[in-house]
């Protein structure tokens, strides 16, 4: 972590004047090392419980848009108070890890029990090089960006060997599968944030947050998502994301009804918690890096909502993104093995192709004068705009709107 | 436009949410058992006897150990042993009654033959559900002291029927009270004008009030 | 030579060498993932993040699929994957190969002149990486991007469906 410069407010220094207190006994040698382990442990806590909380609040969420109520009877231990479900994941918890670890006789146990633990591990490595507040990323890499992403796709190795380990044809069908889907979106994923690379001039994460800032007019935050090329590329960058946490509507690889529970079949107890524990993890991790290619990271939208302390900017943007995660899944239905590849590969690449350009165009045409930046905004959104349609309009040809015979309209 | 669906698709599903929290059509879990669902007033389960009070349940069953829905029954769940004694019932006409009536409810199927049969109004359809037992033998098999319910129970929970029932049963009772009156004070004249003449003639055995309780063939009772 | 870079060696040349000895084709596969993971390892000890990252993200992301697709893909049964035992032939042969192979490296390393590092080693930022390769060495850039679209675009029309002369289509 960076050190706080003493102009910030107090509470945007909170974390680092605590940090200080706990370590600052020890010998400097020593502090390096301390400061890294607190830091990682309140990664891990902070992430820890908010994946503990998002799974309740994903099912209170869909519970409400699917007109009941989500659980609301776990109750507090040894109080018997219902308390509105907020003691669900905890009970949640002790079930999977109570829970009969059940390994298949043939299934090959060292890798059957690598599996989860490889895709969590390289899931929350992820999370060293997002920026969540001013002073307070845990690693400053040159590269970060792309320490992120390949970490991300080591994850896609622990799928392929939960599926194998398992030895059940099934599993290793739905596990190649699985990877075939990953493998898809990777490229648009990739793609996507080129452009912001492109803009900024750094791989760095805490560059590509400075490069954000500043307000236009006074008050419209300089953020990359409010650019055509950056609105174009956080779309693509959040379906991608959808589909490499395996989320709905991309969530072919874990659902019920597809291959028993796909790679996760021969999974029961704790290490199916772990594949769900590493399957949000990605998606907290991805969408924080979302917030930080495009949303500004830590910065606030407005110059006198400055007090407010960077982290808790990003807290709410995090929570936003992740509350958008579960209105998605609860609204779309799940695409198909051939459905999804094909808008992989067929849309959202050209798409992420033409947006590089569309950028190219974008950042040369920085240094016109006056009116002539209305020209350069109508001709990237018009770049932007023009091969959306007329992709959507190859990719739906031959599929007319349906009509419902027996439905009232 | 590619994605004009997706975006009336998120807008149904905001609507539900949001709704969810003050249209009660976008909100209908009933949180049982906590809160108790509304059965319609024809939901049927199993049978009870109606008592026409609670004071003394045995005393006032309508039931006068016909057999009838035990004959009925289908699946034969009905046992009943008549008593050897017989007590006045509603209009004061001595009627037998059941010693023991016992239905075994892990038997019946609800069928309400033994309601549509009785000519007494003295079996009806209870609508209680919850009956889970842990002992099948001694817990389901209902006998006559559980059986028993008052009349003003049978109204809470078919107040239509029960209604009927009531005001069928006083027509009746008042009919006969009629007729009771009439028969006695012919009785009471053609008793008055021959006795000087056959003083001494035998006097002729008491007979059993003309008008036994009227019997007419009762419609099905209206339920279900 | 620190720790750390023995560690590293340790473990990169242990893992492929035990690739070579088991009889499971998976495991061998995996195990050669783990020696690939190690050279990335050694590209951060060595200073130049952006190649260990690109490794990572190349050969532990992208090769290891092709190799695991491949062993798996070409497999007929569960049996095909246990490697046969070695001939005597096979053994001689082997040392032979090898032996040359490691006589040529061991030359090769032994004959060039090693020059002195300097005393502060050079700070590389992934920006002056990419000056570097879209500016001199812009051409190689461009060598391996035409290479590799013709690979993808070889490996879709392989993939492609195939239409026989009575028009059924046969995949």
């Amino acid at each position: 972590m960076t050190t706080a410069a003493t102009t910030d407010g107090i509470l945007e220094r909170a974390p680092q004047l605590l940090r200080d207190a706990v370590t600052g006994f020890l010998p400097a040698p020593w502090q390096w090392l301390a400061n890294s382990l607190i830091g990682i442990a309140v990664v891990l806590g902070v992430f820890g419980l908010l994946f503990a909380f998002l799974t309740l609040a994903e099912r209170k969420i869909l519970g409400r848009v699917q007109n009941r109520p989500g659980p609301n009877r776990a109750p507090l231990p040894f109080l018997n108070i219902r308390s509105y479900g907020l003691a669900q994941p905890f009970a949640d918890g002790v079930k999977s890890l109570t829970k009969e670890d059940v390994v298949p006789r043939e299934a090959d146990r060292v890798l059957h029990f690598l599996a989860p633990v490889a895709l969590l591990a390289f899931s929350i490595l992820t999370f060293a090089v997002i920026p969540f507040g001013r002073h307070l990323v845990l690693v400053e890499l040159d590269a970060a960006v792309l320490y992120f992403f390949a970490a991300g796709a080591a994850t896609e190795l622990a799928v392929f060997m939960a599926g194998w380990a398992s030895h059940n044809k099934y599993a290793l069908l739905a596990a190649m599968r699985a990877l075939a889907q990953l493998i898809s979106y990777e490229l648009p994923l990739l793609l996507s944030w080129v452009p912001v690379v492109m803009i900024a001039g750094t791989l760095s994460t805490t560059a590509i947050v400075d490069a954000q800032a500043g307000w236009t007019l006074g008050f419209i935050p300089q953020w990359h998502v409010l650019t055509p090329w950056g609105f174009c590329g956080f779309v693509i960058f959040m379906v991608a994301a959808l589909a490499e946490a395996n989320r709905s509507p991309f969530d072919l690889p874990e659902a019920e009804s597809e291959l028993i529970a796909g790679h996760l079949t021969e999974y029961s107890g704790f290490k199916y918690a772990l594949f769900f524990m590493a399957e949000y993890f990605g998606m907290i991790a991805l969408s924080g890096m979302a917030i930080t290619l495009f949303l500004g990271g830590w910065r606030a939208p407005l110059p006198f909502l400055e007090f407010i302390p960077s982290f808790v900017w990003f807290g709410l943007k995090l929570g936003a993104l992740l509350l958008g995660f579960i209105w998605l899944r609860a609204t779309f239905p799940r695409l198909r093995m051939d459905q999804l590849t094909r808008f992989a590969w067929k849309f959202l690449v050209p798409l992420s192709l033409i947006n590089l350009a569309t950028t190219a165009v974008w950042s040369l045409s920085a240094g016109w004068s006056g009116p002539l930046q209305l020209v350069r905004w109508a001709v990237c959104l018009a770049l932007v705009v023009v091969p959306f349609l007329a992709l959507g309009r190859t990719l739906s040809a031959g599929v007319a709107p349906r009509t419902y015979r027996y439905a009232p309209s | 436009m590619l994605g004009s669906g997706l975006i009336h698709g998120l807008a149904v599903t905001a609507k539900n949410f949001v709704g969810s929290f003050h249209d009660p059509a976008r909100y209908t879990t009933v949180e049982y058992p906590e809160v108790k669902p509304k059965v319609p007033e024809n939901y049927r389960n199993f049978p009870f006897l109606v008592t026409e009070n609670a004071t003394d349940p045995m005393g006032t069953l309508r039931c006068v150990a016909c057999q009838i829905c035990e004959k009925e029954c289908p699946p034969q769940c009905i046992y009943i042993e008549k008593s050897k004694d017989k007590k006045p019932d509603a209009t004061g006409k001595l009627q037998l009654y059941p010693a023991v009536f016992d239905i075994d409810t892990s038997v019946c199927m609800s069928c309400q033959i033994c309601v549509e049969v009785c000519p007494f109004d003295a079996i009806k359809m209870d609508q209680v559900f919850e009956i889970a037992t842990v002992d099948r033998f001694s817990e389901l098999l209902l006998d006559r002291e559980q059986l028993a319910k008052p009349n003003t129970y049978y109204h809470a929970i078919h107040p239509t029927e029960a209604a009927e029932v009531d005001s069928r049963l006083a027509a009746e009772w008042k009919a006969a009270e009629e007729k009771a009156k009439v028969a006695a004070a012919a009785k009471a004249a053609a008793a008055a004008k021959p006795a000087p003449a056959t003083a001494g003639t035998p006097v002729a055995t008491p007979q059993p009030p003309a008008t036994p309780r009227v019997e007419a063939p009762k419609p099905p009772a209206p339920a279900a | 030579m620190s720790t750390a870079f023995f560690v590293i060696v340790f473990l990169t040349l242990g893992a492929a060498a035990v690739a070579m000895v088991l009889r499971n084709l998976i495991h061998s596969a995996l195990l050669l993932i783990a020696s690939w993971a190690g050279i990335a390892a050694f590209y951060l000890w060595a200073g130049a993040e952006f190649v260990a990252f690109a490794q990572v993200l190349v050969y532990v992301g992208a090769v290891s699929m092709i190799v695991l697709f491949a062993v798996l893909l070409t497999r007929r049964s569960r049996a095909d994957l246990v490697v046969s035992r070695d001939t005597l032939g096979r053994g001689v042969a082997a040392m032979l190969v090898g032996g040359s192979v490691l006589g040529l490296l061991f030359g090769a390393v032994l004959s060039t002149r090693v020059v002195a590092p300097p005393s502060a080693t050079p700070e590389i930022s992934v920006r002056d990486l990419g000056a570097q390769l879209m500016g001199p060495h812009a051409a190689a850039v461009l060598v391996v991007g035409v290479i590799l679209t013709v690979a993808l675009l070889g490996a879709v029309v392989l993939a492609a469906v195939d239409r026989d002369d009575a028009g059924r289509k046969t995949p």
